[in-house]
């Protein structure tokens, strides 16, 4: 058995804040965001955008990017706005939601650019 | 014409058997699974079963004439074939809906599993299931909150849920209890969960338990920036003790609290369901006892009805056996209690044992949780069977972790994470879930190591209760 390790996680590192879905993995590739916004159209759901500081990630609400893309199945011209938001906001998380207006709620959330942890 | 009073024995069958019955949308329906004593007719047991689960007794008496024994009495109206089984048949008996008081699952049940289930002429007898007609089901409060709005209180999307439940089950103080906590939530947890045994005992009374806790829970969620709850078990002797310490966990700002809702009792669970509606705290409900209930494929209340009845009770939350880990139940099977839980409509499919339609109407789902003897290994198939609206709870798989429970903890995360990425991608998670689970351990050590640690350990004993329609 290999020795005990240290988890690395403290209130004094912003590193350690996570965002919920997918924040356990790698950030993720081109390809990888092009799958998950395919995943969205194929299951009929509205794609939406929001952005935020890191360190204000907690609230439940951040800033829209422009109004969710309702009805909207072209893969590229979702992906060209997630682009754009990033593009005016670097520094900030950007959020990609798949709106289930069935079930009133969000089917996925995720986040698909990381600001720098601050 | 008025009929005249005659003293004596009849056959049940004489009033209680109606083959050309026609059910109503507001009848309730049960469907029995009934073996008969020796040289019963199937007719006559079945008749049986449904009066003495409504108004007869076992002889004529005069006041049956005082009221419109028509009108109240429940009726079987249809006998089938067990598949596969000779000693038992099933009755269907139908039930007008004036027996029942509103919003009570408690005269409920004590009409449908009384004293029938004591009765001589009856070997033994299993409920089977039961149709709730849509006019009751408005009557009950159902889920204090329900999916959606958890998911919203809690922001979790477009993933499970993932628990664990601290441990050892007993013995540990307050302060020792609430490290546990913090570490597997600082881990990547979303909930932690009281045992269900974990009341008010001299080693950790309520209040210390619940005041750590409470620290644990604010601190994580300060160093991950996600929300987190534990299921603080408010379980108590008597219903007046145990709304003190749901008070006392919503001073503490607590988001989820914990109820048994068969030890407890229904009447005591559904008034704490309404309580949790009226005061924003969601409810985790466990199921101890149940087994002594619905196991036996013979006699007892079979868990989909039982599921039924909490759902009307109320509960946001409830144990649903996770297919693939150390507790009993078989995959259709818990598919369609899993249906029950979480569907507005559910439709008649004897492939996964359900026996009527159910119609939710406007009454919010809950989230089934797996939970028993489950690890990293069984993520693929847990995403699989349950998809995204579950909680996945992992007790042993989280604290036996080498490196302790955030290390756990953050093996599961990147576990579920990783097959639900897979799944959205496309991919098939349950066979390629080796492959899935091997590629995301490369940027995980924990998972790396949790992998390792429990490569070997399988659950497989056949099932005991299996559906019918699999026997012999």
């Amino acid at each position: 058995m290999s020795a005990v390790e240290d988890y690395k996680s403290s209130l004094s590192d912003p590193a350690s804040r996570k965002f919920e879905t997918f924040s356990y993995l790698p950030e993720l590739t081109a390809e990888q965001i092009r799958a998950q916004v395919a995943y969205i159209v194929s299951k009929g759901w509205n794609p939406g955008i929001e952005h935020i500081e890191p360190e204000n990630a907690f609230s439940h609400y951040w800033y829209m990017w422009k109004l969710p893309m309702f009805g909207e199945t072209d893969i590229d011209r979702i992906l060209a706005e997630i682009e754009a938001c990033h593009r005016a906001h670097p520094n900030n998380h950007v959020r990609l939601i798949g709106y289930d207006n069935y079930k009133q709620s969000q089917g996925a959330s995720m986040v698909v650019f990381r600001g720098p942890a601050k | 014409m008025a009929k005249t009073y005659r003293a004596g024995v009849k056959e049940y069958r004489e009033t209680y058997w109606e083959p050309h019955y026609q059910v109503k949308d507001t009848d309730l329906l049960a469907c029995f699974k009934v073996v008969p004593q020796a040289g019963v007719p199937r007719e006559e047991a079945a008749a049986a079963v449904a009066a003495e689960s409504s108004t007869g007794t076992w002889t004529t008496v005069w006041t049956d004439l005082l009221t419109d024994l028509e009108y109240y009495k429940g009726r079987a109206y249809r006998i089938e074939d067990v598949p596969g089984d000779d000693t038992a048949f099933y009755a269907f008996i139908a039930y007008p809906i004036d027996l029942f008081e509103e919003g009570s699952v408690v005269n409920v049940l004590t009409s449908l599993v009384g004293n029938v289930f004591g009765f001589k002429a009856i070997r033994s007898l299993r409920l089977e299931d039961v149709r709730f007609p849509i006019a009751y089901v408005m009557t009950c409060g159902g889920p204090p909150h329900g999916i959606q709005v958890e998911r919203d209180k809690m922001n979790k999307y477009g993933r499970a849920m993932l628990g664990c439940t601290i441990k050892p089950k007993l013995g540990l103080s307050a302060k020792n209890y609430g490290r546990a906590v913090y570490e597997c939530l600082r881990g990547g947890l979303d909930f932690t969960k009281d045992d269900e045994n974990v009341n008010s005992q001299p080693f950790m009374r309520w209040r210390d338990r619940f005041s750590f806790v409470a620290e644990a829970i604010r601190k994580a969620e300060a160093e991950t920036g996600e929300r987190k709850g534990h299921y603080l078990n408010v379980t108590a002797p008597t219903p007046e003790e145990m709304y003190k310490r749901a008070e006392f966990a919503k001073e503490l700002g607590m988001p989820i609290i914990m109820h048994d809702f068969l030890t407890a009792g229904f009447c005591a669970n559904t008034g704490l369901a309404n309580w949790c509606r009226n005061n924003g705290m969601l409810l985790h409900i466990h199921r101890a006892m149940h087994a002594v209930v619905d196991r036996n494929p013979y006699h007892g209340i079979h868990f989909r009805v039982l599921t039924k009845c909490l759902r009307l009770s109320g509960g946001d939350h409830m144990h649903s056996g996770t297919v693939v880990g150390k507790l009993e139940g078989d995959r259709q099977s818990t598919l369609g209690w899993i249906s029950l839980m979480r569907e507005r409509y559910v439709k008649e499919d004897r492939s996964r044992g359900i026996f009527f339609d159910q119609d939710w109407g406007s009454m919010p789902g809950l989230l089934p949780v797996a939970s028993g003897g489950i690890h990293v290994w069984h993520m693929p198939a847990l995403v699989a069977i349950f998809g995204d609206d579950a909680v996945f709870q992992f007790g042993g798989g989280t604290l036996g972790h080498p490196w302790g429970n955030a290390a756990g903890a953050a093996a599961n995360r990147v576990a579920l994470e990783a097959c639900t990425q897979a799944r959205n991608e496309g991919r098939d998670v349950e066979r390629e879930g080796k492959d899935i689970l091997t590629a995301a351990a490369k940027h995980s050590p924990e998972l790396k190591t949790a992998m390792e640690t429990w490569k070997e350990i399988k659950f497989e004993f056949d099932v005991v209760d299996k559906l019918d329609v699999a026997h012999r």
